[in-house]
């Protein structure tokens, strides 16, 4: 395979779980886990798929209907990840469970309406065979080796990480989004509303893992099934804690674990000759994370409150 | 009686059994925004879980690997940990026992009971890691279990891909030896008598067995108060003299033996073990687990009868689906509601402490007017 496939495919991989684990950032970084980024995926890849063959039925392009999808789905991804805040936030449930019962509901419930709606198991597919080219960026598209980069998915997680980045570092937001996953009572004290700035940061997530999750279903399956997700959410999650909860190192570790999934999807294009099967290229990042928090253990990055419902009284 | 009853603390029950008719109330209320019939739909999943005694030995069938699964959730729980990772458990539980199965010549009995066994220390190991990792790194527990769950799934599907693969159908394992069964002469006789035709077996005598062992854990031994006192504060217990990080490794470890025995009997059950996909799969009794072990308040009991409800729901969804045209997984919204709800207790517990003083007050007025 030649190097620019290879760069093209590692892209197309791991775009979707960079800005999940951006999502994932936000959220995690105000104290609030999130292991629900599964099911705002499922929510957002449903309803891109909904939108767009309902769509596409009424006459509409094939670009508009998925565009359509996807706005739609940033507002379905916040409104969902409303559950998972009142529970953890305001009624102080534990995190970890709360995200898995968002995750059970979601696939239950998309599952659920795509029997309501299409009758059936899953949707058909809305098409992307015969419209893959409409994604690239008209003009640079033909730019000789390069052209196939600019595609407008990949250009929209680089923004995002870069957003991202300078929202967290660079704003007051970000500055009492941070205060609020390190030291609640702190923050509570300097006059941040803590509940606000959380349920604002979840929100963020849940847009940030909708559209994530429209751009898994984009990338490889084309429709909505109860595999198109496939645990891509675990492992965006995966690579916030790999990345150690920063936008860039997060960005890399996505890279890094999509070059791993590609090279085992591929077969041993890296290493012809030596029989590495590919669940071991599959199972490597999730093994690379428990390799690297034991060895992070000393001085972890994590934040200080992550997963501590905050509590006024007990300041 | 009346001691009975002032025994039973309200507020440990009331919270569940609000959380399970919240759930079913939503459950109900989605059913009707589809433009079907609530009570048909319910009245369709109730016969099919009591209609005949097939329905109701498949719905034991079913529930014998919650309740396991539930178990290895709740023993991590009491000692303050998290164990997300019962589905890596159950699965690496079930390679082993099916491996023995297929490799291993032994007479009937000997057979299974050393494929549990071995389904059971697979488990522990798999347990272990996590435990170990989070007593000696204080690496958190849940993150080490979700990625155990996919290195699990991977070496699973390898395993069955590459060594032991079905001819017919290589996304499965190949025949077991007619030796590794769990239907047990006598046991069966009955289990046959009583629910006919189902695929019942001595599967549910070991998870009660289970049960009972959890909870003699738990209540009667040095270990299972040290593991509570690990739970409920771990520096008090550190102070106390207990070997917290010992504890805690442990504690892990045993969570995941009752979920690798849940993979050995369920594979023993259905005679192979499939190419998982994650989540949709066997996967899912794992997480079903964390629902039981919450809503049964981590105890053997609850655990057992929360089983036997979310069991009971995945039995009779299917029947659901054929007369009233209700998608079944409707089961799943509601079972995940009911664990959204118990988690979200605070919201209940106002309510429930109400309910508690204005019984009290009740019940003093009752003494006052006795004594005069």
């Amino acid at each position: 395979m030649d190097i620019m496939g290879l760069i093209i495919n590692v892209l197309l991989f791991a775009s979707p779980l960079i800005i999940v684990a951006m999502g994932g950032l936000f959220s995690e970084r105000s104290g609030v886990v999130n292991i629900g980024l599964e099911g705002l995926m499922i929510v957002g890849a449903f309803v891109t798929t909904a939108t767009s063959l309902i769509l596409q039925d009424m006459g509409l392009s094939f670009l508009v209907s998925v565009l359509i999808g996807i706005g739609l789905s940033v507002i379905a991804g916040a409104v969902f990840s409303l559950i998972h805040a009142y529970a953890s936030i305001s009624l102080r449930a534990n995190q970890t469970i709360s995200g898995i019962a968002l995750n059970m509901l979601a696939l239950g419930f998309t599952m659920y309406l795509t029997q309501i709606i299409f009758q059936g198991k899953e949707t058909e597919s809305i098409g992307i065979g015969q419209n893959a080219a409409s994604f690239l960026i008209p003009g640079l598209k033909d730019i000789p080796v390069i052209g196939g980069l600019f595609d407008w998915r990949v250009m929209l997680v680089a923004v995002v990480v870069v957003v991202t980045w300078y929202v967290i570092y660079k704003r007051p937001f970000g500055l009492r989004l941070r205060a609020c996953g390190e030291h609640p009572g702190a923050a509570d004290s300097m006059g941040i509303n803590v509940a606000k700035m959380r349920y604002q940061a979840v929100m963020i997530s849940g847009m940030l893992a909708a559209v994530g999750g429209a751009l898994q279903m984009l990338a490889f399956a084309g429709k909505f099934a109860p595999y198109t997700i496939n645990g891509a959410g675990f492992m965006a999650l995966a690579i916030l804690v790999f990345g150690q909860w920063r936008p860039f190192s997060v960005m890399t570790a996505g890279l890094f674990f999509g070059l791993l999934r590609v090279i085992g999807v591929t077969g041993n294009s890296l290493f012809p000759g030596v029989p590495i099967p590919e669940q071991v290229y599959f199972a490597l990042p999730y093994i690379f994370v428990v390799v690297a928090l034991v060895l992070f253990s000393r001085n972890a990055m994590a934040p200080k409150a992550l997963g501590i419902p905050y509590d006024k009284s007990s300041r | 009686m009346d001691k009975l009853i002032a025994r039973i603390n309200w507020r440990k029950v009331l919270i569940p059994m609000l959380s399970i008719l919240s759930a079913f109330v939503i459950g109900a209320l989605i059913i009707i925004a589809s433009g079907r019939n609530p009570i048909e739909a319910f009245g369709a999943l109730f016969s099919g879980v009591f209609g005949n005694q097939y329905y109701m030995g498949e719905w034991l069938f079913r529930t014998v690997p919650i309740i396991l699964t539930g178990l290895a959730v709740a023993f991590a729980f009491r000692t303050g940990l998290f164990n997300i990772g019962a589905p890596g458990q159950l699965a690496i539980g079930g390679l082993v026992a099916v491996i023995i199965g297929i490799h291993v010549e032994l007479p009937a009995l000997l057979h299974t009971t050393l494929m549990i066994v071995a389904g059971g220390a697979a488990g522990f190991v798999w347990g272990f890691i996590p435990g170990i990792l989070k007593a000696r790194y204080r690496v958190h527990e849940v993150v080490v279990s979700i990625m155990l769950n996919y290195t699990a799934l991977y070496l699973v599907n390898y395993w069955i891909l590459n060594f032991i693969p079905n001819p017919m159908n290589p996304a499965q394992s190949m025949a077991m030896q007619s030796t590794a069964t769990l239907k047990v002469p006598f046991f069966t006789e009955i289990l046959a008598f009583l629910f006919p035709n189902s695929r019942i077996n001595f599967g549910i005598f070991i998870a009660i067995i289970a049960c009972i062992v959890f909870s003699f854990i738990i209540n009667k031994t040095t270990f299972g108060y040290e593991l509570r006192a690990v739970g409920l504060n771990p520096s008090g217990a550190q102070y106390a003299g207990m070997k917290v990080n010992r504890n805690i490794a442990l504690s892990m470890a045993i969570a995941g033996v009752f979920a690798g025995v849940a993979g050995a009997i369920y594979m023993i059950s259905l005679g192979k073990i499939d190419v998982e996909q994650g989540l949709t799969g066997y996967y899912a009794i794992g997480f079903d687990g964390i629902a039981v072990a919450l809503l049964g308040n981590s105890t053997g009991v609850g655990v057992f009868f929360s089983a036997l409800l979310l069991g009971g729901l995945k039995a009779g969804a299917a029947s659901m689906q054929a007369f009233a045209q209700v998608p079944a997984e409707i089961v799943e919204i509601i079972s995940s509601l009911i664990l959204l709800f118990v988690a979200s207790g605070y919201l209940f517990e106002r309510f429930a402490d109400q309910w508690t003083l204005k019984r009290i007050k009740k019940q003093r007025q009752q003494k006052v007017e006795v004594s005069k």
